[in-house]
């Protein structure tokens, strides 16, 4: 039977996991495990040669985020770790499940990842609209106090940790880590300039690390049952399993976790179902809303970093975004770039200006009221806002829909114009 | 010589510090640089100047415009170079198809959203956007002009001096990041995101109802006409430049006078000023209008008596009528019957003039500056201890310092270009100590740490500072090191004996000062457990009986850390005005001839006689407060004042109007009719910074060049007029140009041989003492000895003031200043600074004013020993209770009416900083202010030649 390590004991009727009930199925073993007898290095040690990598999106090695902190003697204090748990990527809604269903998941890893580290404060930074999250995160917090696993001599060790739950004010760019930190610090949220990484100068100028919330919730399992048994779990090459969603006209929207380098046939197919009746496939985004559009050819590959990456897409958050064959591609392209615009931080001018003129010019296409001239200008706007262009990733994600729709779907775009109308508003 | 419009180059982002270099390759060209700097900067540092907007070399990297993208070899994307670090071996192109394109988009989009109205636009000619459209070659804007924008957005001119229009705005946020980085008040921040951002002062506020100070970093930072001056807006673009010195506070900055003819476009404060470094308060930079204010004397003028009207003279009319005079009062009632007043606001070779008329044409040694009432307690009691009157440090020097203590000093409103660098140094987390009955701005600076304040009672300054003492001998805390190699040891044994006594000891003098005793502890471990301790004070330390004795305290405490003789460190005297230090050393002092050399000296004073072919008087001759206290005794007759306004300045204003009556010819030579003009016989136009060449010497030692922009409105140079008075005195004088003047300096003053107007041409300006020792000036003072050889430790026994609270004055009245104005106010209360400040008031603790029954706003009876005086009430608990404060800006307040005769005991430095008062609520100005408001009135009639109405005195 396939071992499921984040959603396994979750209970069926919704509700979270007290920590009684976290630790009847194995909860805060691995914690234990790791202050009675695994030195800080050994815990991230493990991690590493788990070959886990950053749920957020970018798939970055945790443990090689981790060795970049200073350790040891002489290391600067107070070093801090953030959970990030600002889930706004359009279409992503796992790490949600997660925060609901079983926080002292996160929680665990959060100890072991702080103590690996050697973290002195740790937070979680919570998307403002996730009220629920919020109050189930409270609760496990206060349980987890009053039962010494925060504080201070940790289940009687030397290791102690101060951990907070800290509300976001809501922006898309706090899911950034440097605009993260800014907002944490009480500051605009807008990214910094790196170098210096967070490893280095993060939070107050400290050693920060900042980890997505499914990525730390594989934490306490890895730890638990070592890192063969996790590598163990992934398909082919890849290591441990995934949570993976899909939204849309599909049977059935939600999220499930399986095996790293599962088809996006089985997730689209076997799990959602296919899509509704009178519906057809025209594409789907893999990854949220800031990854390129993929075609029903591209079915068949494998759910990895790399394979999708080599397909011209990113798996991003994993959680796909159906496009069917009855929705305008130009209107829902123009609803991303509208957020897009609406998030961009201000900062700098390529994303602060030019995504507004991305969303006027789709504006003016959808209302059908497109020259032929903005389709180049548009693909112009896909490179110089691409990667490496902009001080951060929030416009480079924008273009990726933007720059797979006009290849993709160049007919719908080239049908507004020349028709003067939207296509598919007069079935 | 930096005489024409020249704009200092960028180089995009700070200079590294770090010493391992890097070479790296821009187009082709190999570059060297330190580790850390920005490939921008290495670009600018080979003479590639790569197009820029949001960067700016006082700022740090901010990576937001994008049109300084470069290629970079095996990088991905198009980096931009401000925040890209150069790196060894890195291969760098700044110019290529897909950056052109890049660029051009960039400004495309800047230009969709902007007025195109470069034509009537205020920085026309002088507009960074303007240049980058032309450097990328901006041809068409493929977008239009219909999309969304912020052409309608409301302008703000709230600001006497700059106006707001964020039509025009970029949102490069250099403005923010000036406010923040460079001046440090956070005023300013983004508001909004994305397309909405948008500049906001305070949370959407006006300007002024914001927290901005109106130092104008952010004017200058503006790349656009978002924000810009007014006096641009109305006059134009400057077409030409001069490098010259700021004449208000003694931070001395540098600044650049733009220039429309012989007109001030504007004053932008010059980055290759060591003082400022391109930095400036709303002083320097705006309130230059006094100098073209229609009040200004333009010509000379003469009187019999000071109820006649004043007669307009030609110069040689009103020179001639001067010096008959003087030399009639010398024949009836002797040599020593006149004297002359040196000016701390002129400069240095005006000073120098001012002196060597008094000792050379006059006869005597009857010359004293308006530093008698600021700093004369710096000059004796850093001399005794340390062997050198003067600060010890560069303002730099901060940077390096990890404890900074400020006692009786205000820097952020007194020296605010100084202030902000310290604030900087704060927000890098140096640690504060302020030692102030007053709860001082610097204690509110933004990301402070937890700071000590220790608000003890006015007067008791000696006592804090020998129990800090107390606390660093007893708990081990010296440097014993330091004080074994550079101190005395047998004036270190009496001081250490003295200073052993328990009742020195914190808890037994808690009752005198009001701190309680672990405050002082804390403070004391603070100091002397730093690696870098500086002392930064200012007149809250000299204007007490025991002013010198705290100055001493001070210098104490720095020779028992070891806290003397390298960066970070020092004792440091925040100079009022502008040339106080430079008044002091140029021998203003009765004692004293130039360079601190004693009138008893004789091989000095042999020198003095031979180069100026008189015999010198080996007596001290008249201080100020003697040549009053002499007129009204009737022997002291006759007095030039040059630039100084001792009517208003100086304590127990009736006793000063009272010696002024006595004389029988006041000659007084100032750019306005001031409050001493009103009681003088020859009036003699001067000049203002502006108008003349000179030096001033700041509160570092730092010897800055002033500049002519302008003719001087009546005429001459302030030194050519004294040069006609000591000739038409018989003592002749030929000086064709002030760098004559000094060269004769530098060939008297030991500590100023090396000095001469090539080498400050050549430098930039130059540290005193600069010498063949020395040939380039020194920034750090006692780097390897002190002058006297070997640090005296003083013997500090703390005096209690006579100045003391009674049943009839139940409270201590101490004085200060405010940011917008200059101390007597004659300057800037001619400026638009009056909207922030246009009337003295007296802050009352709530429950002094609850006492008494005293709401915000009502008129108060201010009563001493000495007189009475009426202000209006603002309730504040920046003070302790018992504690009232005031300002003197402004002559018709009468603070000194109020202030007495109590001074310090070495050198007659006036105790303005306490006054014990009685406050009570009243309905009318003073008796001594209606008095004022006559005379005044009669003397405004007498100036326009209008004979005295009938019934007036």
């Amino acid at each position: 039977m396939m071992e499921r390590p984040l959603t396994h004991h979750l209970k069926d009727d919704g509700t979270a996991l007290s920590l009684a009930e976290y630790r009847a199925t194995g909860g805060y073993e691995a914690l234990h495990k790791a202050l009675s007898g695994m030195a800080a290095e050994d815990v991230l040690e493990e991690v590493r040669s788990a070959n886990l990598r950053g749920r957020g999106g970018a798939g970055f090695p945790t443990g090689v985020k981790w060795s970049l902190v200073p350790r040891g003697e002489g290391a600067p204090h107070p070093k801090y770790l953030v959970a990030n748990a600002d889930e706004m990527e359009p279409g992503a809604f796992k790490d949600r499940l997660l925060l609901e269903r079983n926080p002292h998941l996160l929680l665990e890893g959060m100890l072991l990842a702080a103590y690996a580290i050697e973290a002195d404060v740790a937070y979680i930074f919570l998307r403002g609209e996730y009220v629920d999250p919020a109050r189930c995160l409270r609760k496990a917090l206060a349980e987890a106090r009053d039962a010494g696993l925060i504080g201070t001599h940790i289940l009687g060790s030397d290791f102690s940790l101060e951990l907070h739950l800290h509300i976001s004010a809501g922006r898309y760019i706090c899911g950034e880590e440097t605009a993260l930190i800014n907002a944490l610090e009480g500051k605009r949220a807008t990214p910094r300039a790196k170098p210096p990484f967070p490893q280095i100068s993060g939070a107050w100028g400290r050693p920060t690390v900042v980890n997505n919330v499914e990525t730390l919730c594989n934490v306490a399992p890895i730890v638990r049952h070592g890192a063969d048994w996790y590598r163990s779990l992934g398909l082919g090459d890849e290591s441990g399993t995934k949570l993976f969603g899909a939204s849309g006209r599909v049977r059935r929207p939600g999220i499930w976790e399986l095996p790293m380098g599962t088809s996006i046939r089985e997730i689209f197919e076997i799990c959602a179902g296919g899509m509704q009746e009178g519906y057809g496939l025209r594409g789907f985004l893999p990854g949220g809303g800031s990854t390129d559009f993929l075609l029903p050819q591209h079915l068949d590959l494998p759910m990895t970093y790399e394979s999708i990456g080599q397909a011209g897409s990113r798996m991003g958050t994993g959680t796909l975004i159906v496009l069917d064959d009855r929705t305008c591609p130009v209107g829902m392209v123009l609803n991303l770039e509208r957020f897009f615009a609406q998030e961009s931080c201000g900062w700098c001018t390529p994303c602060r200006d030019g995504l507004p003129w991305t969303r006027q010019l789709l504006e003016a296409i959808e209302a059908g009221q497109g020259r032929p001239e903005d389709l180049a200008t548009l693909e112009e706007h896909c490179g110089f806002m691409g990667p490496g262009k902009t001080f951060c990733a929030l416009a480079p994600g924008a273009m990726e829909p933007l720059q797979s729709a006009l290849k993709f779907f160049r007919d719908d775009f080239e049908r507004h114009i020349a028709e003067g109308r939207c296509p598919y508003r007069q079935a | 010589m930096l005489q024409y419009f020249d704009p200092n180059k960028d180089y995009g982002t700070p200079a590294s510090l770090s010493e391992k270099l890097v070479t790296l390759e821009i187009d082709g060209v190999e570059v060297t640089v330190p580790e850390g700097t920005s490939v921008m900067r290495a670009a600018a540092m080979a003479d590639i100047n790569i197009p820029k907007l949001c960067a700016s070399d006082n700022l740090e990297a901010f990576g937001s415009c994008r049109l300084c993208a470069v290629q970079i070899e095996n990088r991905r994307g198009l980096p931009a170079s401000c925040t890209t670090p150069a790196e060894a071996g890195m291969k760098v192109w700044t110019q290529n198809d897909k950056l052109a394109r890049l660029r051009r988009n960039i400004m495309e989009l800047y230009i969709s959203d902007h007025p195109l109205d470069c034509l009537t636009c205020p920085a026309n000619g002088n507009c960074e956007l303007q240049d980058m459209a032309g450097a990328v070659g901006l041809r068409e804007v493929r977008y239009g002009f219909d999309g969304e924008n912020h052409l309608d957005a409301e302008k703000d001119h709230s600001n006497p001096y700059f106006s707001f229009d964020p039509s025009k705005c970029i949102v490069c946020s250099r403005c923010v990041r000036a406010c923040e980085e460079v001046q440090g008040t956070f005023a300013l921040t983004i508001d909004g995101r994305g397309f909405d951002s948008k500049v906001s002062p305070g949370q959407n506020e006006a300007f002024m109802d914001s927290e901005c100070v109106s130092c104008g970093a952010c004017v200058q930072a503006c790349p656009t006409s978002t924000l810009m001056e007014k006096s641009v807006i109305d006059m134009g673009q400057p077409e030409h430049s001069v490098v010259t010195t700021c004449a208000y506070c003694g931070v001395g900055c540098s600044f650049k006078a733009e220039m429309k003819g012989d007109q001030v476009v504007r004053m932008v404060p010059y980055k290759g000023g060591d003082a400022n470094h391109g930095h400036s308060c709303v002083k320097g930079r705006f309130a230059f209008g006094y100098a073209t204010h229609k009040d200004r004397i333009k010509q000379p003028m003469i009187r019999d008596a000071i109820t006649d009207p004043w007669r307009e003279v030609s110069w040689d009319e009103a020179i001639a009528f001067a010096a008959k005079r003087l030399k009639e009062v010398q024949g009836t009632y002797g040599r020593e019957s006149i004297g002359g007043i040196t000016s701390s606001r002129c400069t240095n070779e005006e000073t120098y003039l001012v002196q060597k008329l008094v000792r050379a044409a006059f006869g005597n040694n009857n010359t004293d500056t308006c530093a008698r009432v600021c700093h004369s307690p710096t000059g004796y009691g850093l001399k005794t201890t340390l062997g050198e009157s003067a600060g010890t440090q560069t303002f730099d020097s901060v940077m390096e310092s990890d404890v900074i203590v400020v006692i009786g000093a205000n820097p952020t409103d007194a020296h605010p270009v100084f202030g902000s660098l310290m604030r900087k140094r704060l927000r890098e987390g140096a640690e504060l100590i302020v030692i102030d009955p007053r709860r001082i701005d610097l204690l509110k600076t933004p990301h402070l740490k937890d700071a000590q304040h220790l608000p003890l009672r006015p007067g008791t300054n000696v006592a804090i500072v020998n129990a800090l003492a107390h606390v660093i001998v007893t708990e081990g805390l010296e440097d014993t090191d330091f004080i074994a190699s550079r101190c005395d040891d047998k004036a270190y044994q009496a001081w250490r004996e003295f200073i052993l006594e328990e009742r020195h000891a914190p808890e037994a003098v808690e009752a005198i000062t009001g701190v309680p005793a672990d405050k002082v502890r804390r403070a004391a471990r603070t100091y002397a457990k730093a690696p870098n301790g500086a002392i930064y004070y200012g007149l809250g330390v000299t204007e007490h009986s025991q002013g010198s004795s705290m100055v001493m305290g001070i210098a104490n405490l720095a020779m028992a850390t070891g806290n003397i003789g390298r960066e970070g460190v020092g004792v440091n005297p925040l100079r009022g005005q502008n040339n106080v230090q430079g008044s002091c050393d140029m021998g203003s002092f009765p004692h004293e001839l130039p360079g601190y050399q004693h009138v008893a000296d004789d091989a000095a004073r042999a020198r003095f006689e031979k180069s100026w072919g008189v015999k010198l008087d080996d007596e001290p001759g008249l201080r100020i407060p003697n040549m009053f206290d002499s007129a009204i005794a009737g022997t002291f007759k006759a007095l030039y004042v040059q630039g100084e306004d001792i009517a208003q300045s100086d304590p127990n204003t009736q006793h000063v109007e009272a010696a002024l009556k006595s004389l029988e010819c006041l000659i007084v030579q100032d750019i306005f009719l001031n409050e001493t003009a009103k009681f003088a016989h020859v009036l003699l136009p001067g000049s203002t910074f502006l108008e003349k060449n000179g030096t001033f010497t700041n509160a570092e030692r730092r010897i800055n060049r002033v500049r002519k922009v302008m003719p001087p409105v009546a005429g001459k140079e302030d030194w050519e007029v004294t040069q006609d008075l000591a000739n038409a005195l018989g003592y002749p004088m030929n000086y064709a140009h002030p760098s004559e003047i000094m060269d004769e300096i530098a060939g008297l003053t030991p500590s100023f041989t090396g000095v001469s107007y090539d080498k400050l041409e050549q430098l930039g300006s130059i540290q005193w003492p600069c010498n063949d020792q020395y040939p380039e000036g020194t920034p750090t003072m006692h780097v390897e000895d002190f002058p006297i050889g070997r640090g005296q430790f003083a013997i500090t026994e703390y005096v209690a003031t006579e100045e003391r609270t009674t049943s009839r004055f139940p409270l201590l009245l101490t004085t200060g200043r405010i940011l917008s104005q200059y101390n007597v106010g004659a300057q800037t209360r001619r400026t638009d600074n009056q909207v922030w400040h246009d009337e003295d008031v007296l802050e009352v603790h709530p429950s002094d004013a609850e006492l008494r029954g005293i709401q915000d706003g009502d008129w108060l009876g201010v009563s001493s020993r000495s007189g009475q005086t009426v202000l209006r009430a603002r309730i504040s608990d920046r003070m302790l209770p018992g504690v009232v404060y005031t300002t003197f800006h402004h002559p018709g307040s009468g603070a000194n009416v109020i202030t007495t005769d109590s001074s310090d005991w070495a050198t007659n430095c006036p105790e303005y900083k306490v006054t014990a008062v009685q406050v009570e609520k009243v309905s009318q100005p003073s008796e001594w202010q209606q008095q004022f408001r006559s005379f005044e009135q009669l003397q405004h009639q007498l100036l326009r030649g209008e004979k005295a109405e009938s019934g007036a005195s």
